[in-house]
């Protein structure tokens, strides 16, 4: 079936597939689910605010950012972070930030969104009597979400968190239009220049596979582990 | 101690409470009874500020806690609560649940605030428990821990919110008995409770509340022998005689 197939492309292009594409795209990943949860968890707790300032901002955003295609973000954010550094900083000329930086922005700044609406029901998971218990010590509010609400919050919802994490892991994939070499982009180079689009293809698939795979075993691993004595 | 001074209070148009007026002295230990919905839960969280509350005040230790000068942290780091559901924190050690106040509000030293924690879970008759998630106890001794984390905080006043309410009956007498020792030691004591066993032993005033009005507050020998009003006759006929 797979004659007139070159499957040795594989072997012969992996180190640079892996050293270069699948670097990044580990590097993106990590910076951007670092960034959301951390933007995320602030805008969760904007959102629950009560003062309207904090919440209508933060709830715009989040639906915003949940109801535009991933692909258009980026591509916005390509062309406008220049635009807006310049206009932040006052300068005259759009700042460089190049492709890597813009993209890793892009993906905080939207996987925030979703990380947002996994720490709201994270926080909204933990009963009102333990942020009065916090107060009742003489706790302020950020050390009650610190010391109490968040804590438990983040272990509630840590298997939902890192299936978010995989999503984005295979999301970073559509940074692919901004011709940076990710896996995937490392894959593609490969493949036109040497003609071997489908074996290449192939390859990507099965190697996004099986680490989204595995990561969701660990998962599901994870889950039995952390739950919290109650 | 702690003065109520007219407190009112309205969820939207219902309201929960009206002109509660009352005061605990230093030393007294005060029971709040009533049938469910009177508003004691209500009236002791207004005490440190758990609840707010729209007209009238309440003075703690000479300060009012709806000044805008009070710091309200500080206010309530002086006066110990215990809830109806324990609310220790089940991602954090016993030990820890007791040091967390200490050492975040009071600023303790870890070594002192332990040293200090495990006094306190020692004489609850916890100290072998306190490696152990709150998850691991029962609910009598994760009222007792509830009980020592207050303590810790070396508060002037306890306020007890249904201590317990929530617990099987054969673990409500190993919670009252840490209570009644706190009494006789003459700690400030605001009490929400039924267990009139516990009014009877070491109340000095029983205060008894009905639709958000504090309808009796006489006591502890005017309350039982004879009760004024006939709400409370009829709460107290209701309770002691089933």
């Amino acid at each position: 079936m797979f004659t007139g197939f070159d499957f040795d492309v594989i072997a012969r292009s992996a180190p640079y597939l892996f050293r270069e594409g699948m670097t990044f795209t580990l590097t993106l990943t990590a910076m951007a689910m670092t960034g959301g949860i951390f933007f995320g968890t602030l805008l969760a707790m904007m959102r629950l605010s009560s003062h309207a300032w904090l919440n209508v901002p933060a709830g715009t955003y989040v639906n915003l950012m949940r109801s535009v295609p991933l692909v258009l973000v980026i591509f916005w954010f390509y062309f406008l972070v220049p635009y807006i550094g310049a206009w932040m900083i006052g300068a005259k000329q759009p700042i460089q930030v190049g492709a890597f930086w813009s993209s890793v922005i892009t993906f905080t700044m939207f996987e925030a969104a979703y990380y947002a609406e996994i720490m709201r029901a994270g926080i909204q998971s933990v009963p009102r009597g333990q942020v009065s218990a916090g107060y009742a010590l003489g706790l302020t509010y950020g050390q009650t979400m610190a010391q109490i609400v968040l804590p438990q919050a983040f272990r509630n919802m840590l298997p939902v968190l890192l299936t978010q994490t995989i999503i984005l892991f295979q999301d970073t994939s559509l940074v692919y239009v901004l011709s940076i070499t990710d896996f995937l982009g490392a894959a593609a180079k490969i493949a036109q220049r040497d003609g071997r689009l489908v074996e290449m293809y192939l390859f990507v698939a099965v190697v996004y596979f099986v680490i989204s795979f595995s990561l969701s075993l660990l998962v599901k691993q994870l889950q039995n582990r952390i739950a919290i004595i109650r | 101690m702690i003065e109520f001074k007219d407190v009112s209070k309205w969820y939207g148009s219902f309201q929960v409470l009206t002109n509660c007026t009352t005061r605990v002295d230093k030393g007294e230990v005060v029971v709040v009874c009533g049938p469910s919905g009177s508003g004691k839960s209500t009236l002791i969280k207004c005490v440190n500020g758990l609840e707010p509350f729209q007209k009238g005040d309440i003075v703690v230790n000479g300060e009012s806690i709806s000044a805008n000068a009070t710091n309200l942290n500080r206010l309530r780091s002086k006066i110990g609560m215990v809830f109806q559901s324990f609310e220790l924190f089940p991602h954090m050690k016993v030990v820890d649940n007791i040091n967390l106040g200490q050492v975040k509000v009071l600023g303790r030293g870890a070594e002192e605030a332990a040293a200090k924690s495990m006094g306190l879970l020692k004489r609850v008759g916890l100290e072998a428990h306190a490696a152990k998630f709150p998850g691991q106890l029962s609910g009598g001794q994760q009222q007792r821990v509830a009980i020592a984390r207050a303590l810790a905080m070396d508060p002037i006043a306890m306020l007890f919110d249904e201590p317990t309410s929530a617990l099987d009956p054969e673990m409500i007498n190993e919670v009252l008995d840490v209570m009644v020792e706190l009494a006789t030691e003459g700690m400030t004591m605001m009490v929400v409770t039924h267990e009139m066993g516990f009014a009877r032993k070491v109340a000095h005033r029983v205060i008894f509340m009905d639709r958000g009005e504090i309808v009796e507050d006489a006591a502890k020998e005017d309350f039982f022998g004879k009760p004024r009003s006939e709400r409370a006759q009829l709460f107290l006929s209701k309770i002691l005689h089933h």
